[in-house]
């Protein structure tokens, strides 16, 4: 199915199942363990064996020697895999570095090894025993450092450098001016599942039971490493404990696993470890960003400028922290520029709404500076500069744009007018209180995404599709739709995902993921309705598929009847024409956030949080909501203590466990709440609906740091905001 | 983690001689610690001696009006003792902002004496650790060291003993019980139990070879506010970066002792007279000499802030 027109009204219009607060039909099995995450799978015939990755220890230089000798001998080994002896391997088109290194090393913790034994002790102790000689090279670690060899780099189609109208002169000659830099950490996904594989050969077909949250590209990825053709690759990934970004591609444990398999010549299963995790996988890089903003008295924006730096290893790409601000506020006169420098540390690549995450961090802080400055409420500050065209092309219209909307809601539910303005007037016992607002902002990517509808003769569908569930409600919003589409009820419909044998769906990532695989099941199950409705003897124009029953004119069969004679199968692909250009399409929420700052330590406690959310149509408001608060606690990781602490001798990630890297969880935030507005979005596509799950990472983390100045009057432009960083300025705790 | 034999004694004197027996033998408890170390490998004992069944899981009464802590007791048990609530506050209050539920379950007394550093370089095998590989050399002290101590650490070292409940210990003036191999027990104040690292930093403690704790003892209740105020970077489960454990008199008097800055417990009694004059007056003399690193100096002002909100809230 193309979709290149608006959505007109359709049979998900009638919102018996879709839009309903679901409970996940995928609970069951993982409230009571039967839900087979990758290394859990079990099969008796599979027997596999284990396989430990050994991890460079150094960040940079070479192996001069590698001596097996002990680790071969050691008990339970059946084979232990280097790049001396893997064969000739490719690349996956989206690693940066190779999966398996040596004698070349590109960073810490890269693979060199993985020892196979009969158990998982056995195959840990063994890779203790590989003794390896480095010769380590001086390498480059620190962002500030090399910054100023940055160079232009191109975000996706997006141009290094953006421009409208004479930023340096409408800055220069703007009566309020702000000049400020920010600085944003290197982060880890720190997803609850590592990442896991087992890998099993029959002949020259491979299997890999894995945690990826991209189907087709892990098995491109796959073959293209090990040179073989991706239609021996079978990838399986029903389950999976969360990703993040981290799992959009295939890492060192499916290669290693696979050739482990190979080599020792039955299945392997790998894990990572949770500290290999940091340093062997990928991150989200540091940012240094620079952020003017030009302004009249009034409030009105006429020159806003945007530079990023991040650095990566060479062939990275850089993290896009200047996305949003081409898009999301008025004002003529516009730059942004985003320059990557090289850098010796792990991988950078996307995590957790790469762009907008960091981005927004920067940008919502100089929102709040500025609206500061002009002495003008931040809230009236980004009304005022709203814009509902694209700023860069005033042709081009978003698609809906309800931020203001937003932030009057938000502000009027978190009881925003009691907001004190002056900062650091409130106390509540040993805290100082303050609250802060941020605008969220998200893209809403399409792509295109296949499904295979089946209907039986009980009337049961089963809906195939390589699509993932993360974590997010996948399963509940593909089977809500099918219902809806077909006229019964959710318990008629079968899931079943995550499988390189089902049709090539969007996969999950860039909250592209609920609205473009729905949106795919919906064209399966147009075409289903049609392969239906001829089988009935009906005209498909106008039968209504309701209640199990199809009806056209005065007749009504059983949905069942028309699969009396055989399964009734269809499947199809929807595919995003030009809408996407014409129309700018983007998510927006009002972050609000009260915070506690400890008088006389500086600790730093969110007190309660809401985000207001436009989205277009929500599909199942309750994992809808669980992603939202789920992005909203990343935020607040992002914004009080996630943080990749750098050795910048040695050029790794220090903290690299959960002790060491700390996350926001439940205890850190007492109260969150989440608003949807009631929107439709026929533009994006034909469910109406968007993505929504990272926009509640995008604009938290700001609104923690409005908060934290709003309690104290301390602007910290460095995240995340420690109490180190406050203690100097505090006032007096007497 | 290497294979290892395992067995449980059936007194305290023959898990001791045991353990003394066997060159890379050690005790194991809760194992809440010593698992992940075997897990990664920075202990690889050959033989576990399991005291679980020891018994050592009571707190009593002592004849001196205190209490004796067995070993074994969780910390959940001792933190929820009506005892140690009613008169030990600032025990109850440190073992409950110590690790998770789950973790409180598991952990015991002397177990949660003997937890080693967190210092991530401790951690990493491919790292220089003195504590870890005597004279491999200290990654921490240029590197990155926000957690770790800024008194009492060497050249060598520069680790922070990371618990809570021995931070309280300290101010309540507690005493370790022992027994070795041979049956004999020994007393040992728990302000000599913990080393500090000098050029010897794989030595956490002052227990001798087989040592085995069998109970910790408090002398009687000391009168005053019971704070203990452990500051850390969230809410929820996090080491101390600085804490304070403190028994402060209705006159301003008192004792404290604190946690998070140093390779022990740092209690200077000396300096417990200046208590009545403000916090400031107190941590000048109880960090005289500290010698933080770029990361982790605001540990001093930190400790200086956090022992004034302590005295304000004894005020309170």
């Amino acid at each position: 199915m193309k979709f290149d027109t608006p959505a007109g009204q359709n049979p998900i219009d009638k919102l018996k199942v879709v839009g309903k607060a679901t409970d996940r039909i995928d609970g069951p099995f993982k409230t009571t363990g039967t839900a087979p995450y990758a290394y859990d799978w079990h099969d008796p015939k599979l027997k596999p064996a284990y396989g430990f990755v050994v991890g460079a220890g150094i960040a940079k230089g070479r192996i001069k020697a590698m001596n097996l000798t002990s680790a071969k001998a050691a008990q339970g080994v059946l084979a232990i895999v280097t790049a001396g002896n893997a064969g000739k391997l490719g690349k996956g088109k989206l690693n940066i570095a190779t999966l398996l290194g040596g004698p070349e090393i590109e960073h810490y913790h890269q693979a060199v090894a993985l020892v196979v034994a009969e158990t998982f002790e056995q195959a840990r102790a063994a890779a203790a025993l590989v003794k390896i000689d480095y010769a380590e090279a001086k390498g480059a670690y620190d962002l500030a450092a090399v910054k100023d060899t940055g160079k232009p780099e191109k975000l996706g189609p997006a141009p290094a450098d953006t421009s409208v109208g004479d930023f340096a002169g409408a800055f220069a000659g703007a009566p309020i001016q702000l000049d400020a830099t920010y600085t944003t950490p290197d982060q880890a996904h720190a997803m609850m599942e590592p990442h896991a594989s087992i890998a099993s050969w029959e002949g020259d077909r491979l299997t890999v039971w894995t945690s990826n949250q991209m189907i087709a590209w892990a098995a491109r990825d796959v073959a293209a490493t090990l040179d073989m053709p991706q239609d021996k690759v079978r990838i399986v990934s029903p389950f999976i404990g969360g990703g993040f970004g981290g799992k959009l591609f295939v890492r060192t444990e499916a290669i290693l696993a696979a050739l482990g398999a190979r080599a020792a010549r039955r299945p392997v299963k790998v894990a990572l470890t949770r500290p290999m995790m940091f340093n062997n996988t990928v991150h989200r890089p540091a940012t240094i960003q620079r952020i003017r903003i030009g302004a009249t008295p009034d409030g009105m924006i006429t020159a806003i400028g945007h530079e990023s730096w991040s650095g990566n290893l060479p062939d990275g790409k850089p993290e896009a922290a200047v996305q949003q601000t081409r898009l999301l506020y008025a004002g003529a006169n516009r730059m942004t520029q985003t320059r990557m420098a090289t850098l010796d540390l792990p991988e950078g690549n996307a995590m957790r709404a790469p762009g907008e995450a960091p981005g927004l961090m920067a940008l919502e802080i100089a929102m709040d500076e500025m609206a500061e400055k002009l002495g003008i409420d931040p809230i009236q500050f980004r009304i005022l500069n709203d814009t509902q065209v694209d700023p860069e092309k005033p042709e081009r219209p978003f698609s809906q744009r309800n931020l203001v909307q937003c932030l009057r809601t938000g502000a009027d539910r978190f009881g925003w007018d009691k907001r004190v303005s002056k900062p650091g007037q409130v106390r509540d016992g040993r805290w100082l209180v303050g609250i802060g607002v941020a605008a969220g902002f998200r893209n809403n990517q399409v792509t295109k995404s296949g499904a295979r509808v089946r209907l039986d003769a009980k009337g049961m569908l089963t809906v195939e599709t390589d699509m993932t569930d993360i974590g997010t409600g996948s399963y509940t919003i593909i089977g809500q739709t099918a219902a809806e589409m077909m006229g019964v009820t959710l318990d008629r419909v079968i899931v079943r995902l995550g499988d390189s044998d089902f049709p090539v769906s969007s996969g999950s990532g860039g909250q592209w993921g609920a609205n473009c695989s729905t949106s795919g099941v919906f064209a399966a199950c147009e075409k289903l309705r049609e392969a239906v409705s001829q089988k009935l003897g009906f005209n498909s124009a106008d039968a209504v598929f309701e209640d199990g029953q199809v009806r056209s004119g005065n007749r009504t069969a059983p949905l069942a009847q028309a699969a009396a004679g055989g399964d009734v199968v269809a499947e199809d692909t929807i595919e995003f024409g030009d809408l996407a250009k014409k129309y700018q399409q983007s998510t927006f929420a009002g972050h609000f956030v009260e915070v506690g700052v400890d008088v006389a330590t500086a600790e730093i406690r969110v007190r309660r949080m809401l985000a207001v959310c436009a989205a277009g149509r929500i599909l199942n408001p309750k994992s809808a909501r669980n992603q939202v608060i789920g992005g909203m606690a990343m935020g607040v990781g992002a914004a009080l203590m996630e943080e990749l602490a750098i050795d910048k001798r040695r050029g790794f990630f220090v903290n690299h466990d959960l002790a060491g890297y700390e996350v926001a969880v439940h205890a850190d935030i007492p109260h969150q709440e989440v608003i949807f507005l009631d929107e439709v979005d026929p533009i994006s596509s034909p469910m109406k609906a968007k993505g929504v799950g990272e926009l509640g990472i995008c604009g938290a983390g700001a609104a923690v740091a409005n908060a934290i100045h709003n309690a104290t009057g301390i602007r910290v432009r460095d995240y995340p905001i420690t109490l180190d960083k406050l203690l100097d300025r505090m006032p007096d705790a007497a | 983690m290497k294979s290892f034999t395992y067995e449980r004694p059936s007194s305290p004197a023959e898990a001791a001689a045991t353990v003394a027996a066997k060159p890379n033998a050690k005790f194991i408890a809760g194992g809440t610690n010593l698992l992940d170390l075997m897990k990664l490998q920075i202990e690889t004992p050959t033989h576990l001696v399991d005291v679980n069944g020891l018994g050592l899981d009571k707190v009593e009464a002592t004849p001196e009006g205190g209490l004796r802590i067995g070993a074994l007791v969780r910390n959940t048990d001792l933190a929820a003792d009506a005892r140690v609530r009613k008169d030990y506050g600032v025990l109850s209050r440190a073992l409950l902002a110590g690790a998770s539920g789950q973790l409180r379950n598991k952990a015991t007394t002397a177990g949660n004496l003997l937890q080693r550093t967190r210092c991530p370089y401790f951690y990493d095998t491919a790292q220089a650790c003195n504590k870890r590989q005597p004279g491999s050399g200290c990654s921490a002290i240029d590197g990155v060291s926000r957690q770790l101590a800024v008194i009492g650490a060497s050249e060598a070292c520069i680790a922070t003993y990371p618990g809570d409940m021995a931070v309280a210990m300290r101010v309540l003036d507690a005493t370790v019980e022992t027994v070795d191999a041979k049956g004999g027990t020994r007393k040992i104040p728990v302000a000599d139990f913990h080393r500090l690292p000098g050029d010897r930093p794989e030595v956490d403690t002052t227990l001798r070879a087989g040592e085995l704790i069998t109970a910790v003892t408090l002398p009687k209740p000391v009168v005053g506010r019971h704070i203990y105020r452990k500051v850390r970077d969230r809410a929820s489960y996090a080491y101390a970066l600085v804490s304070v454990a403190a028994i402060i008199g209705k006159d301003g008097t008192g004792h404290v002792a604190f946690g998070g800055v140093a390779p022990r417990p740092w209690r200077i009694e000396a300096a417990e007279g200046d208590l009545p004059k403000g916090a400031k007056a107190v941590t000048d003399k109880v960090f005289a000499g500290a010698k933080p690193t770029h990361d982790n100096a605001y540990k001093l002002k930190l400790a200086e802030r956090t022992l004034g909100a302590v005295l304000s809230e004894a005020r309170a």
